[in-house]
């Protein structure tokens, strides 16, 4: 299988191949997280009303973006909508980058 | 003499070779000078997101206010849902992570010196500026409506004294009075915003003055969400809302503030108890005099980088642009402020910028448990921004109560996480 473990430990990226393991991956998932952060609060962090991100575990995490994006979520109001921007690696490279977050602020 | 910049890429040099050393401090003394012009949610969004891109980037803000008001959240204070002092946010949080927040107003841009003049007197050299003034007011628009005009007609559309004026108008008003709204033309500051307004300013009436209407005069045959606002008004406020379009003489070409009357474009006549303009707008005035507005008012950008297609090293973020099909909504601005940092502090570190992504999300109110929203997800095509298929898109019209209800809660949601997001929530 044609995955491997990015550089960036950080981020605990899994990339297919064909995308080396360079910032501009670290730089093209942290632009996709940030746009998230708008609703779920910085690094998901949620503030409020909206469920948090940071800290959820990545096959929590992909299994309801693919709900949403296929549609079948239940309890979607506007993640289907957006999930459906996504493409599925996509999907799959922001669950890896919201788990491996802590759930609080680090200090 | 070298200049300024052959200047900064020798000290870039040095850097890196202090950072090879081990000396990361060193290095990030020198990452490059950004300058940001307005606290809202793009220069606010750009200084925090430029400083967790990289906190060696000198990043200065300049804004004029102790705290920014915002618009969103600012019709629940006119409905009496929220206080005045809950829609504002202050820049601790940012000098926190190290930004200079200058509290003075930029008068003048010089583009090819790259510096930025403040009304102060001060100057400030910039490697790269973000401009990101808001929308100002094009008083030569409406006849009878400028600056004095909106001492009797508030416009409230920036959020401030013209809010709490609108708030005192409304709850003076007697029941049984009616309250016009002017609504613009497109391209406006907040497409939904008006009819958001409206609705919940009927809230309102109907808790406190029942008898009373509103009135929407609309330079417009059609307007965002419009499906969804005109069933939600029918289903909770039976027909106190009336909307004219402009084809049935909703454009109003004059208003006489002290009599609060005003004329549409037919010929017809109407006089308010409480009377609220919106006028056409235009890119606020920081960004005419650095010379990228085009003849529209608005500022042509390249989408990538969203820097001006005029001047370059400057970028405008927010309202001001030509970013359509994203709307002028605060959430459009702060995701443009993401893609902008990104793009600076590749550019100031050698690397290309990420792809761009943006999303938006505007959610609106009918009433506090009554909620509605588009979302839009847009990427490069063609070297343009554009909607991407298939996502996106409108609350579906048959809804239940549920989904409104949790609609409703998601939009105090967004706005708790939004502010903290832009501005922080530590103080």
């Amino acid at each position: 299988m044609c995955i491997r473990r990015s550089a960036a430990a950080g981020l605990g990226l899994l990339l297919a191949c064909g995308f080396p393991a360079s910032a501009t991956d670290r730089d093209t998932v942290s632009a996709l997280a940030a746009g998230c952060a708008s609703c779920h609060g910085t690094e998901g962090r949620s503030p409020g009303a909206i469920p948090p991100l940071a800290g959820t575990p990545r096959a929590v995490l992909t299994a309801k973006l693919s709900a949403f994006k296929a549609g079948d979520d239940p309890d979607a109001t506007i993640m289907s909508r957006i999930a459906a921007g996504y493409s599925d690696d996509e999907l799959e490279a922001l669950a890896r980058y919201f788990a491996n977050l802590t759930a609080e602020e680090e200090q | 003499m070298k200049t300024r910049r052959e200047t900064l890429s020798l000290l870039g040099a040095a850097s890196a070779a202090a950072a090879s050393l081990g000396l990361p401090g060193v290095a990030r003394a020198q990452a490059g000078r950004v300058v940001i012009v307005g606290g809202g949610f793009g220069g606010a969004t750009t200084a925090k997101y430029l400083k967790q891109h990289d906190p060696g980037i000198a990043v200065t803000l300049v804004e004029p206010a102790e705290r920014f008001y915002t618009c969103p959240f600012s019709n629940l204070y006119l409905a009496g849902l929220r206080d005045f002092g809950a829609i504002g946010h202050g820049f601790d949080e940012l000098r926190a992570l190290g930004v200079e927040v200058i509290r003075d107003m930029a008068g003048d841009v010089d583009g090819a010196a790259h510096r930025v003049r403040l009304a102060g007197g001060a100057e400030l050299a910039y490697d790269k500026l973000v401009l990101s003034p808001g929308i100002d007011m094009r008083w030569d628009a409406i006849e009878g409506y400028d600056a004095t005009a909106t001492e009797e007609a508030p416009h409230a559309w920036k959020a401030g004294a013209q809010t709490r004026l609108l708030r005192r108008r409304l709850e003076a008003m007697e029941d049984g009075g009616v309250f016009v709204l002017v609504a613009p033309s497109n391209p406006f500051r907040c497409p939904p915003g008006p009819y958001e307004r409206a609705s919940l300013v009927a809230n309102y009436f109907k808790r406190a003055k029942p008898r009373s209407k509103i009135l929407i005069l609309d330079a417009k045959n059609a307007f965002s969400k419009q499906g969804l606002f005109t069933a939600g008004w029918k289903e909770l406020y039976g027909d106190m809302i009336e909307w004219v379009s402009q084809s049935d003489d909703g454009r109003v070409i004059r208003v006489d503030a002290e009599r609060r009357e005003v004329e549409t474009e037919f010929g017809g006549r109407h006089r308010a108890d409480v009377l609220n303009v919106v006028p056409p707008q235009k890119a606020g005035l920081i960004a005419e005099r650095a010379g990228v507005t085009d003849e529209s008012g608005w500022v042509p950008i390249e989408p990538e980088t969203f820097q001006s297609r005029a001047v370059p090293d400057i970028h405008v973020v927010g309202d001001a642009t030509v970013a359509a099909p994203m709307p002028k909504s605060g959430f459009s601005a702060s995701a443009q402020g993401k893609v902008v940092a990104a793009a600076i502090a590749a550019m100031l570190d050698g690397r290309a910028p990420p792809p761009p992504v943006w999303t938006n999300t505007c959610y609106s109110l009918l009433s506090p448990d009554y909620g509605i929203s588009v979302a839009g997800h847009y990427r490069l095509a063609d070297g343009e921004i554009a909607e991407v298929p298939g996502a996106g898109g409108l609350s579906p019209a048959d809804a239940d109560s549920a989904f409104r209800r949790a609609e409703a809660r998601y939009a105090a949601g967004w706005y708790e996480a939004i502010t903290q997001d832009i501005w922080g929530r530590r103080w």
